[in-house]
């Protein structure tokens, strides 16, 4: 397997840092670098941090049934996006199970898809089948897009000593095309920590120019790289889902608490009749937040309990780094979703005391909505 | 990277290590540099109460990182002399200071026999060496 792992235009730099190399999603990349998780998380919230995340793959749509086959596969209404605009969305089987969560942007002549590196080459396969008699242009630009989040309440001023666009105009889930260190970037006002930033679409030989760069002029602010771990505790304690570990094709959108989304009034697309069905019987399940009330490491895999019963299971959990308590994602059935719920979660045969929260366990990122 | 393995020191497998504190048979005990660079950022430490006794290889606690959560497992039969409060509230101590702030517990060694079969720093230098 080893021998196979992709590696990202960025894989010297992580490396060069110190970066502690995994593999993930077929890819090599940095799970930390040598000042630790928890270091690069407090950074992130009071600072800023630079996060590789070029292995996520970018679908790149255009023709005149661009938008038609968008709607097609993906439940959230696609029309209601402004130029300049990005949405969050997922993909459905028929029966409405998830087969992705992804980002949808609009530029004024194209469609961009981001979707999970994990399943970049399944989405192609099932996006493609919609294509049919549509007359649309896809093309998957992954391997030529580096993909650079800088997260923190300090990346507008970060960003700002090097680039000539007003980085104060770029608002949450809106972008820009413009220049970064010189370079042509897609600059868009999204990210996944629960704190101000950017997400920077780039081409694959600016990669290093611009990372080398944004670590420069962030170096007085505290700016530091941080890699995967942070950001797994960054996206968990503001209860935002992963696919693979918290979503998958078992469970609906509706089910993970994604009815937000799930815009069954906007038109046939896939999986809208099983959805519309479920959301008038109800569902029987729930992806909930759950909050230890003792001392504890919920992991994923770990048994939910109700009165020593198991009755569902952990998906992602941590000790937030934030507020020094066990967070956690789990299924759990639909009568014990409510918030305040009194459960236990099983930590290696020990029930430890935990409730049911609404998420964000962390409530007070920068984040500007 | 490559990580401190102090000469004097007995090592297991498992990644701790035995340092003796001057007093006859009693050995310092917790985990090496490699384990806690590989585990990363410790947050919870679980010690036995003092007084516990242990055979060779049974486990006496639990070490949770961000990563994952293992075993600590007693290098050789003992008696639990002492044991590190100040991890209870900086687990952190344990990849700052392996060797030294971050001990886990002193253990009275109460068979001699088994430090035989531990590593010395050269021995345990091949076993990590290669990772």
């Amino acid at each position: 397997m080893e021998d196979t792992l992709r590696k990202t235009p960025l894989h010297g730099e992580h490396v060069g840092l110190g970066g502690k190399m995994v593999p993930f999603a077929g890819y090599e990349m940095p799970v930390q670098y040598p000042t630790g998780i928890t270091a690069e998380h407090q950074a992130v919230r009071e600072a800023a941090g630079l996060f590789d995340v070029s292995h996520m793959g970018e679908f790149v749509a255009r023709g005149p049934d661009a938008l038609g086959l968008i709607q097609r596969v993906v439940v959230n209404d696609a029309a209601a996006l402004e130029v300049g605009q990005a949405q969050y969305s997922a993909m459905c089987r028929t029966d409405g199970g998830i087969i992705d969560d992804l980002l949808v942007y609009r530029f004024a002549d194209r469609w961009m898809l981001v979707v999970n590196a994990s399943n970049r080459d399944r989405d192609w396969e099932w996006i493609t089948r919609h294509v049919k008699e549509l007359d649309v242009q896809l093309e998957d630009r992954s391997d030529e897009t580096v993909l650079i989040a800088l997260q923190g309440p300090r990346s507008r001023r970060i960003l700002a000593l090097i680039t000539d666009l007003d980085v104060e105009a770029i608002a949450y889930y809106r972008f820009a095309e413009g220049r970064v260190a010189g370079k042509d970037a897609v600059i868009a006002g999204t990210g996944y920590t629960g704190e101000d930033g950017f997400e920077l679409y780039l081409k694959a030989d600016d990669a290093v120019a611009v990372w080398r760069a944004l670590l420069a002029a962030g170096r007085a602010s505290g700016l530091v790289p941080a890699g995967l771990g942070a950001r797994d505790s960054l996206r968990l304690e503001m209860g935002y889902m992963l696919f693979g570990n918290d979503l998958d094709e078992d469970h609906t959108p509706l089910e993970a608490g994604l009815g937000w989304i799930t815009k069954l009034e906007k038109g046939e697309f896939n999986g809208r009749t099983a959805l519309s069905a479920q959301k008038v019987h109800g569902v029987k399940r729930r992806l909930v937040g759950i909050k230890l009330k003792e001392r504890g490491f919920p992991r994923p895999g770990y048994e939910v309990l109700e009165d020593g019963q198991p009755v569902g299971v952990v998906t992602s959990g941590t000790v937030s780094p934030s507020l020094g308590i066990g967070i956690a994602l789990a299924w759990v059935p639909a009568r014990l979703a409510g918030p305040r719920t009194e459960l236990a979660i099983s930590l290696r045969g020990k029930p430890v005391r935990a409730e049911v929260v609404r998420p964000p366990f962390y409530t007070t990122g920068s984040i500007r909505r | 990277m490559m990580s401190e393995i102090p000469e004097g020191l007995f090592y297991t497998h498992e990644h701790e290590y035995l340092k003796s504190t001057g007093e006859d048979g009693v050995y310092q005990v917790g985990v090496t540099d490699y384990a806690q660079g590989e585990l990363g950022d410790v947050v919870y430490v679980e010690l036995p109460d003092s007084g516990s006794t242990f055979d060779r290889m049974e486990a006496f606690g639990t070490i949770e990182a961000v990563k994952a959560v293992s075993d600590l497992y007693c290098p050789a039969e003992g008696k639990v002399l002492d044991v590190n409060q100040a991890l209870a509230d900086d687990p952190e101590l344990v990849n700052s200071d392996p060797y030294g702030a971050g001990w886990m517990i002193k253990l009275k060694v109460l068979d001699s026999a088994h430090l035989k079969d531990l590593m010395d720093a050269a021995g345990y230098a091949t076993l990590v060496g290669g990772k």
